[in-house]
């Protein structure tokens, strides 16, 4: 089961979603789906046409800078961050 | 007892402010989380504010409260051009009611409808094979802002028919619900070659009498601009401005002779000229302009309004508004003869339209 880390920018988009939410997925983008299931919408708001990933949110998988299609072991984190943007 | 209530867009968020005897205001917000809000409009039919927003973040999405801003909602579910296509939707730009639809114009240009009130959305139209359609998509060919469609005007006498703006290109009009679409831009200038015939204007804002269906106005990169013929052919009013460039526009809900306007410095600025606050403001449909100041600041006032940021409402002595890039709402209840300042200190103000709910 992958430990899921959320920017603090997604959570009040959606009430229940907590900055750690535990998932059982393959992938990264099986893990947004599998958050998707839950809170529906949540998918768009982390990936755009392609699919790919929106240009400010960053995935790292157990510290490494990751894609939708990066695997997830049972035990990996996977951090989502919402990356500097704007002023 | 009814209030009057400005939905107002900025690029942090949604604000609210209303009042009962618009002379005493109350601001709430921001709402949508922050997120830049490009237009925020008030459905009479169903009571819902709704907003356009963009987060560089998280994307676009439609905001929704059915209970005045207490509560919010969000939703992008269809505003999609699909994984299979080149285009992207980059931002949702400009919001409008067709009796019970509600249509949202994005950015690459394109129109979504929503029959359940914001919660789903499908395609309706990307005004594709229109002279123009051929270069719109390409971020190269578009002005800064890309915002695609920028203006959206209805016909509350007909939800088949409304006018959309598609930016730095030119209005289009349907009158079958956007199945079809004729380009409405005769008589306008531009200062710029071009090799299409009925394309190729800068449109900023398009303004339509509710007094008489037949008479539009239009604030252009490059002047004023008069109707009498519901926007088939251009008549340019821009003698006795200071500028023939500006964006925002409002028309009198009773008069359709009236219309007032903000110029500004055609140039980087884009604010006001010389630091003097001024709307002008027509009697006579364009012959003449009259500066209006009284109640507005007059020193070092370098203030920009955006082309969705000044409204009108609909009371039998209007009320007329505009909101700022420098985070002032202004109100005039007298014709534009006197101004309030009414808030401050917002943030960035993309839009301002108003409604007086019961």
């Amino acid at each position: 089961m992958a430990d899921v880390h959320l920017p603090t920018t997604l959570t009040p988009l959606f009430p229940g979603l907590t900055r750690h939410v535990d998932v059982v997925a393959d992938t990264v983008l099986g893990a947004i789906d599998e958050l998707e299931a839950q809170w529906p919408g949540l998918r768009d708001r982390l990936v755009g046409e392609g699919p790919t990933l929106r240009g400010h949110i960053h995935v790292y998988v157990d510290k490494e800078r990751s894609g939708l299609d990066t695997p997830l072991e049972p035990r990996s984190r996977m951090d989502v961050i919402a990356a500097i943007s704007g002023g | 007892m009814s209030k009057t209530v400005l939905m107002v867009g900025t690029r942090k968020g949604a604000f609210l402010i209303e009042s009962e005897n618009r002379k005493d205001w109350t601001v709430r917000g921001p709402f949508c989380e922050g997120w830049p809000v490009y237009h925020a409009i008030y459905d009479q039919g169903s009571g819902t504010v709704y907003a356009a927003a963009a987060s560089e973040w998280h994307g676009s999405a439609v905001w929704r409260s059915s209970d005045l801003g207490e509560t919010w909602e969000h939703s992008s579910e269809g505003i999609t051009y699909g994984d299979e296509d080149g285009r992207k939707v980059s931002k949702v730009s400009t919001l409008m009611t067709a009796g019970d639809t509600l249509l949202v114009g994005v950015e690459a240009p394109g129109i979504f409808q929503s029959a359940d009130g914001g919660q789903t959305w499908s395609l309706l139209t990307t005004l594709a094979g229109q002279p123009g359609s051929e270069v719109w998509d390409d971020p190269k060919s578009q002005p800064p802002g890309h915002l695609g469609i920028s203006n959206l005007l209805p016909d509350r006498s007909d939800p088949a028919h409304f006018w959309a703006v598609v930016q730095g290109i030119g209005a289009y009009e349907t009158t079958d619900g956007g199945a079809s679409w004729t380009p409405r831009n005769k008589g306008l200038r531009r200062d710029w070659p071009s090799d299409w015939e009925e394309v190729g204007y800068c449109v900023h804002k398009l303004v339509r009498s509710p007094s008489d269906g037949d008479r539009m106005y239009q604030q252009n990169h490059v002047g004023m601009h008069r109707s009498d013929d519901r926007g088939e052919t251009w008549t340019e009013i821009t003698e006795g401005l200071p500028s023939e460039f500006g964006f925002a526009a409002a028309v009198h809900p009773h008069d359709r002779d009236t219309f007032y306007v903000v110029p500004l410095d055609p140039g980087h600025g884009r604010v006001m000229p010389d630091g003097k606050a001024t709307v002008w403001r027509t009697r006579d449909a364009g012959s003449s302009w009259a500066p209006l100041r009284k109640g507005l600041p007059q020193e070092n006032a370098h203030l920009g309004v955006l082309r969705q940021g000044m409204t009108i409402d609909s009371h039998d002595a209007p009320g007329l508004y505009f909101g700022t890039s420098t985070g002032q709402v202004f109100v005039s209840t007298d014709e534009g003869d006197t101004w309030q300042q009414l808030a401050d200190y917002l943030p960035s103000i993309s839009s301002v339209e108003v409604a007086v709910v019961e």
